[in-house]
């Protein structure tokens, strides 16, 4: 196994919500997004964080990159903590830490050309002094995300381009100062299907070549099973369940991974195939249930009878197998 | 089985500054009353496009060009439009995707609902109406003290909910969904699955469900037509097309999907962009994405033809013995 890249220990934030007056003696409510999750990710590996919306997968990718502060814990990255660097320390480390969005149609300047949107990393990080260098190294990331003719290109803006070739400029803008680690928000959710597969084949290729790590969330768990090496599953600001994808597809031990599987449609039409259908929706994460926050939705939990450790007691991470935990009292 | 939806050759056209959208182009198939189909194809083929034109629901700049649209025995095209106001939402009515946008942010859920009763039964009593209302909403399993609640009370799921009890109120023959499930989360959208499929049956519904997505369409469609650049490409039963897919873009189509009971490979994709429909490519529009592609299929335009049981597809190579 490699060594860690990122070891993030009991991880948690916060956000306060704003409602009426802040009076003094109002109490805020706060949500509780991310609510101590410890794991990490190793260096050169896909690891997949999938959950429900609302469940904090995207808190966390923020957080790693400091795009949002966390309230406690520890984020190593290699020798250093992330969750307390300043200044020009910290400015040295984002160069190496990059993010994708979702929506290309939102995450790119429509204002700036293509140039300029890959450019701009260079001047502002001072790589590239010389205007000549700077076209090179412009082009040179447009052809090695397969947008070619790399000089025709830069001179377009976003509007020009497809969904595909957005969220390729979109990657190209990301690789540009050559960060060692990227996460990549629900990258081909907006885009069409049979384009989908070459943006996947371009991010997988360049972690090869330049020996890239990815934190890829995805609301996808089938998606997640045929790109990354690791799932992670979150629900509600927890790490529920953490193992190699094959294993946590066909193998998954905590209930709510197994429902999550259990529901993925399948394009074999094969109908004999057992749902577990999970009622209601996700709870607000302003009132975390007590003991299990998983026990008012969970089958497992009404199929045993309601037992009084899941209303009491928060279960913790324990090994299934190697390198496989979930957090649950009644395993598999 | 009766036909309940017969179209014939139908064609439309958007009017743009660059010039005519041949979006949909000589497209026909049936359904049968109590029958599902879906309707699959990347963004841009024509899907939405042909089932809106079913209840007359296009933009103003859309044109039918030709074509025949039979409900129940009769022509929609000849109706004048109130005519068809008044088959719209009794007999056809619509789910669609948006559940945020399709609903009135400053009217409570049940002012809504009642609003079709009122208009296409204006005989019916008050009390009938309300209490028609609750039904519904229980239907959908939301329960009916909500009725007085609004729309941003809901979320996303329960909206979609709203949306179904909707389409449902005056008890139509055929619902159109569009992409029902597709912004919600993997959960939600099993659970709304389920109560589209147990209404359908318990109500006897038709519908045409349109989806990008072939593995929802595999769960919960009878049959299913594939469209690609205003055209279908394909079409037969579930069964068939996804055991023995025929066309080569429907092939490429079901590979785009990872399945978790198969094999564990990166997704393939098809290469290149669907084409610009204002100038249409000669012969078979799929020509220029497709592997298995020889001189003719850039000259001549192939015809839907029958491949299999109840499955037709249009490819000149179909019959070939593959390599």
């Amino acid at each position: 196994m490699n060594p860690a890249l990122l070891s993030i220990k009991d991880l948690k934030v916060y956000f306060e919500l704003r409602q009426g007056l802040p009076l003094p003696w109002r109490e805020p409510d706060v949500v509780k997004a991310i609510d101590g999750v410890t794991f990490d990710i190793l260096e050169g590996e896909v690891l997949a964080l999938v959950g429900e919306s609302g469940c904090g997968k995207t808190t966390i990718g923020k957080t790693l990159l400091r795009l949002i502060e966390p309230k406690a814990g520890i984020i190593q990255y290699r020798d250093q903590d992330l969750a307390h660097l300043k200044g020009v320390s910290l400015r040295a480390m984002r160069q190496k830490m990059q993010l994708i969005f979702q929506d290309p149609y939102e995450s790119l300047d429509s204002r700036q050309s293509v140039f300029d949107i890959l450019a701009e990393p260079l001047v502002i990080h001072q790589r590239v002094t010389q205007k000549k260098d700077l076209q090179a190294c412009v082009f040179e990331a447009l052809e090695s995300t397969g947008l070619h003719p790399a000089a025709e290109i830069a001179q377009r803006y976003p509007h020009h381009l497809s969904g595909g070739q957005r969220q390729r400029v979109a990657i190209a803008a990301a690789m540009i100062l050559e960060p060692e680690f990227i996460v990549a928000d629900e990258p081909v959710s907006m885009l069409d299907v049979s384009v989908r597969a070459g943006i996947l084949q371009l991010m997988l290729a360049l972690r090869h070549q330049k020996n890239l790590t990815y934190l890829f969330i995805t609301h996808d768990l089938s998606l997640a099973w045929v790109i990354a090496d690791r799932i992670m599953v979150l629900y509600l600001g927890k790490v529920i369940e953490i193992g190699p994808s094959d294993r946590l597809i066909h193998a998954g031990t905590h209930p709510y991974t197994q429902a999550l599987v259990s529901v993925i449609p399948s394009p074999i039409p094969d109908r004999s195939r057992e749902q577990i259908i999970l009622k209601g929706e996700t709870p607000s994460p302003v009132h975390v249930p007590e003991g299990c926050r998983f026990h008012p939705r969970c089958w497992k939990f009404q199929r045993l009878g309601s037992p009084k450790e899941c209303l009491t007691q928060e279960p913790d991470l324990r090994q299934v197998a190697e390198g496989h935990l979930a957090a649950c009292h009644f395993l598999d | 089985m009766s036909t309940l939806l017969d179209i014939q050759d139908l064609a439309i056209n958007f009017k743009t500054r660059s010039g005519d959208v041949h979006a949909v182009d000589g497209v026909s198939f049936q359904l049968e009353a109590g029958k599902v189909l879906g309707i699959a194809g990347e963004s841009g083929c024509g899907k939405t496009t042909t089932a809106l034109s079913i209840p007359r629901l296009l933009p103003s700049n859309a044109r039918l060009v030709r074509g025949h649209i039979l409900f129940d025995g009769v022509d929609l095209m000849q109706f004048s439009e109130g005519e068809i106001e008044k088959i719209r939402w009794k007999q056809i009515s619509m789910v669609f995707q948006g559940a945020m946008n399709a609903l009135n942010p400053v009217k409570t859920i049940g002012a809504q609902i009642i609003e079709p009763i009122v208009w296409h039964e204006p005989a019916i009593a008050r009390g009938d109406a309300n209490q028609r209302v609750l039904e519904l909403l229980e239907r959908v399993g939301i329960p009916a003290a909500r009725a007085r609640s609004y729309p941003h009370e809901f979320s996303g799921g329960m909206r979609q909910r709203v949306m179904i009890a909707m389409a449902l109120a005056c008890r139509p023959k055929l619902i159109i969904s569009d992409e029902p499930v597709t912004a919600l989360d993997v959960m939600i959208q099993a659970q709304i699955l389920n109560l589209l499929k147990d209404l359908q049956k318990q109500m006897n519904l038709a519908m045409i469900f349109i989806s990008h997505d072939l593995s929802v369409i595999a769960e919960s469609c009878d049959e299913i037509a594939i469209m690609y650049a205003g055209k279908l490409v394909e079409r037969g039963s579930i069964r068939k097309v996804f055991s023995q897919p025929a066309h080569p873009y429907t092939q490429a189509l079901i590979r785009s999907f990872p399945n978790i009971y198969g094999k564990q490979e990166l997704i393939h994709g098809i290469p290149g962009y669907p084409p610009n429909l204002i100038h249409p490519p000669t012969g078979c529009r799929f020509h220029e994405r497709c592997d298995r592609c020889i001189d003719i299929c850039a000259q001549s335009e192939p015809v839907l033809r029958e491949v299999g049981e109840g499955q037709i597809a249009a490819c000149h190579r179909i019959g070939e013995t593959l390599p």
